[in-house]
């Protein structure tokens, strides 16, 4: 991917550089494609030394940070792909604290926080507040959104 | 963070049915405490948002359209409503909420907030933003 970011530190020379990209998933995984464009947006991205500064999983999108579903073998498992790029690339996967708690989302501290008997959050992921979204709308050269 | 940049929530679904614009509500009540420069709009079926009188007793949903009235109370002061989507759903804005805002800088006079824009405007709008976020 070359993507053409015009560097005002060179007024007269448009140049190519590494673009800061914040990505946002709106989508649960497998009933809509998403979380898979997403997915391989930010495989390609990083392959091709780009930064991803931060994931960002809203609304249905904090399903995909579930350690509880098994898909059929001969089919990819979306949430345990999002763990491993996450491990490779050191990335930060956030899911939404309001919009993971309506949907059951848990990881140890609000299992403990809203008496749960269990947590589900998968690997790689962390619990956060919506102020990650705007913080990477903020930072990010790009905020991409993949839903509806 | 001092850099400030431009951010557009675009609303583009109706308020029941589904959960975007609740949650697009809550997205951008929690932003506003970045002070950045923000401004809503509103098209599609998301003009239904903003519909006055709202009754969701019958379908046991949580109506949260009276908290648009709180956008100015957040320094939400730019609200923009596709003026083709209103008319293709029948609608004017003497339909719609009355949102304001209150100018400290004149004695705290009371000023509107919802601007009826064109479709071309709102597109020349967006292409100014540095980031835009959809619902």
């Amino acid at each position: 991917m070359h993507l053409l970011i015009f560097d005002s530190n060179h007024n007269n020379n448009k140049r190519y550089r590494n673009v800061k990209f914040g990505i946002v998933v709106n989508e649960g995984p497998y009933q809509h494609q998403a979380s898979d464009t997403a997915y391989h947006f930010t495989k390609a991205a990083l392959d091709n030394g780009h930064e991803i500064f931060r994931v960002f999983f809203y609304h249905d999108g904090v399903n995909n940070g579930t350690n509880l579903s098994t898909p059929p073998q001969d089919d990819r498992n979306v949430s345990l792909r999002w763990t491993q790029l996450a491990k490779e690339h050191d990335l930060d996967l956030v899911v939404c604290v309001a919009a993971a708690q309506r949907r059951g989302i848990v990881d140890q501290g609000e299992m403990e926080r809203n008496g749960k008997p269990a947590m589900n959050i998968a690997d790689g992921f962390r619990i956060s507040g919506l102020g990650q979204l705007i913080e990477a709308g903020i930072q990010a050269d790009r905020l991409l959104t993949f839903g509806d | 963070m001092s850099e400030i940049k431009k951010f557009m929530y675009v609303n583009r679904k109706a308020p029941y049915g589904t959960i975007y614009a609740w949650e697009s509500l809550e997205v951008v009540l929690i932003g506003a405490a970045f002070d950045q420069d923000v401004a809503l709009s509103f098209l599609d079926d998301g003009v239904y948002q903003l519909v006055k009188n709202q009754s969701t007793e019958q379908i046991g949903m949580k109506n949260f359209s009276p908290t648009y009235r709180t956008l100015g109370d957040y320094d939400i002061k730019t609200i923009y409503v596709e003026k083709e989507s209103l008319e293709e759903r029948g609608l004017s804005i003497d339909d719609l909420q009355h949102l304001i805002w209150e100018d400290e800088d004149e004695d705290w006079a009371e000023k509107d907030s919802i601007s009826v824009v064109s479709r071309e405007e709102l597109g020349k709008l967006m292409e100014q933003q540095d980031v835009v976020l959809s619902f």
